[in-house]
């Protein structure tokens, strides 16, 4: 393509060298190209990973953690659990976390999937679908703290949707649970993530072979059927890496429940956050521990949904 | 061969599409047009009056917190993210297209960095640094070193754990859009370029490099743009000095006037200068190559 710049013409009278060095197996190990990166998730994520896990087990005083080998902190989080009376403080943060989490991954992937549709199946230029797809992705590079806090002047209590229903005699007082509570938390999940819904969806849509939808239309499938049976069934890949996306990300967050929950709602990262600034380090540890077992967990029943599907 | 009629499904699914793009742009609408709010404005609508009265108080500062400096550190800071995600994305994605052995295993790494809940990256990392400096006050209390176990304060830092932090949430987008490059990618033009006599350098530099270009600028946008808006990863590994998006996210429960909004206003300029930035370089590489396309006889 753009090879033909004079100047790469200057190694042609010396080919010997440079053609024994890009022979087959020439240039040395690739892993030596492989190596810094792999350096950076050695050093930032399995080290890391590995010292909460063994942090999980040490004790710790006010100001220094003590090695050891002690389920202590594992007994804490679970303290008060065997009461079946009244559910333990971390069942109820577990449970409020998957509210959310359920919540936003039924709208995400509802909404993510709608969109994606659209773009792949119903815009017709190659142009306006990349267009379209870039209008949809740009806040994505934008913060998210501005995102969250531009909520407000339309959400709060003197907001424009208060201002608004009041205007038109729906309502005589300002509803004040539009923002810092649970629906708020909601909303801004939905408004951030579900981008990454469409995105693997629509690229699994793209990949669909057009010529499947008409054999099905021809065959007498109603709309709806070629969704059901052809259009979902070949997009389950993307629908498996977005949903794994979206409940990851809500399963651990703890700025945007702080932010739009007026830091009042509790989460499982949050707690993980509030227990680090106490340096209550094995504590935290336990709690990370069980978080990533949970979410593992839910990766391992998702990917085997899929797998099954595939065999019937 | 189509029909040209559009279904009641398109419409549905426009309108409905319409009303997506709303919910994304309207409320950042909202703040850019508060943001220039009249000084006895508030939080919400109505504007009274229109000013540039809270850049000013912006750029005064909010508070004890010193802006301007969070600002130049998270500049460093994602320049930084920028470059190294460029570079060690581009080399293991060529790695990747050789025989690598163990590379699915980096593979795997790599997605379980992108999808591993941020917090718990975040507090291994801090939890590694402060091992880090008991252990260095260890050895320099053995070595009997008290002036420098007295000057020693943290190895947890900008550039060593926040750095790396935002590379373990970075890197595995970088490497996703090599991978999503070199799977299109003709093998063809570097045989040619071989069977010519180019070295394996010239090769990369003269025929590879200017083809992937407009991407690699593009993974250079995600590093930096990532870096510049990261909370959740570097919330636990920053040290002592924070970043922009880490002073925001403490100033949404202090500041009550639009000065916040000024502030968003400002960092989702830089946002969008980078982005355009971005769009303006893969153009222009996209030119240079059609230029170089239409000298050839």
């Amino acid at each position: 393509m753009s090879s033909s710049r004079p100047d790469t013409g200057g190694g042609t009278p010396h080919p010997a060298p440079g053609a024994a060095r890009a022979g087959p197996g020439g240039g040395g190990s690739p892993w030596w190209q492989a190596a810094p990166f792999a350096l950076v998730f050695v050093l930032f994520l399995v080290i890391p990973i590995a010292l909460v896990l063994m942090v999980s087990f040490w004790r710790a005083t006010e100001y220094e953690l003590i090695p050891d080998f002690t389920i202590a902190s594992y007994l804490d989080v679970f303290e008060g659990c065997s009461n079946l009376d009244e559910l333990c403080t971390t069942f109820k943060t577990y449970l409020s976390t998957l509210k959310f989490c359920l919540l936003v991954w039924a709208i995400t992937l509802a909404l993510g999937f709608a969109i994606a549709f659209f773009l792949a199946f119903h815009v017709r230029t190659a142009g306006m679908q990349t267009a379209l797809f870039i209008v949809c992705t740009v806040p994505f590079w934008t913060s998210n703290v501005i995102r969250m806090i531009s909520w407000v002047p339309l959400l709060g209590r003197n907001g424009l949707v208060n201002q608004g229903l009041t205007a038109m005699g729906v309502i005589d007082k300002p509803l004040d649970w539009l923002l810092f509570s649970d629906f708020s938390v909601v909303l801004a999940f939905v408004h951030l993530y579900t981008l990454f819904m469409i995105v693997p969806i629509f690229n699994s849509m793209m990949r669909i072979d057009r010529s499947l939808l008409e054999a099905a239309r021809d065959a007498g499938a109603s709309g709806w059927q070629v969704l059901m049976h052809v259009v979902v069934p070949l997009s389950r890949t993307g629908i498996l890496i977005g949903s794994i996306f979206v409940i990851t990300i809500v399963m651990g967050d703890f700025v945007t429940i702080g932010v739009m929950g007026g830091q009042q709602i509790a989460s499982v990262g949050k707690v993980i956050q509030v227990q680090t600034s106490y340096l209550q380090f094995p504590a935290a540890a336990a709690n990370a521990v069980i978080l990533l077992a949970v979410v593992l967990m839910f990766i391992w029943g998702l990917t085997r949904a899929v797998d099954i599907r595939k065999e019937l | 061969m189509r029909d040209t009629r559009r279904s009641a499904g398109f419409w549905a699914l426009a309108g409905l599409f319409g009303l997506f793009v709303l919910f994304l742009y309207g409320p950042m609408i909202a703040i850019f047009v508060l943001s220039f709010q009249g000084p006895e404005g508030g939080l919400v609508f109505p504007m009274r009056g229109a000013s540039l009265h809270w850049f000013v108080k912006l750029a005064e500062g909010i508070g004890v917190v010193d802006i301007w400096a969070a600002f130049r550190r998270s500049l460093m800071l994602g320049t930084v993210v920028m470059v190294l995600t460029v570079i060690l994305s581009l080399m293991a994605g060529l790695a990747f297209r050789r025989k690598l052995r163990g590379g699915g295993v980096l593979f795997y790494l790599t997605v379980a960095s992108l999808i591993m809940p941020s917090i718990i990256v975040s507090l291994g990392i801090g939890l590694q640094f402060r091992l880090l400096d008991s252990a260095v006050k260890m050895v320099l209390t053995a070595l009997e070193q008290p002036e420098l176990l007295e000057t020693y304060g943290t190895s947890m830092g900008l550039f060593t754990s926040a750095l790396g932090a935002q590379l373990t949430w970075t890197l595995p987008f970088g490497l996703l859009i090599m991978f999503a490059v070199f799977n299109r990618f003709d093998p063809a033009y570097e045989e040619a370029a071989r069977d010519l006599g180019a070295s394996r350098w010239q090769t990369f530099r003269h025929v590879v490099l200017p083809m992937i270009g407009p991407s690699v600028v593009g993974v250079g946008m995600f590093g930096f743009t990532l870096s510049w808006d990261e909370i959740a990863r570097s919330s636990q590994a920053i040290g002592d000095l924070n970043t922009l998006p880490l002073e925001l996210q403490g100033l949404t429960t202090t500041v009550t006037t639009p000065v916040i909004y000024a502030l968003g206003t400002a960092t989702t300029v830089v946002s969008f200068a980078v982005i355009l930035g971005t769009l303006a370089a893969m153009a222009a590489f996209r030119r240079r190559g059609a230029r170089a396309r239409a000298r050839q006889p």
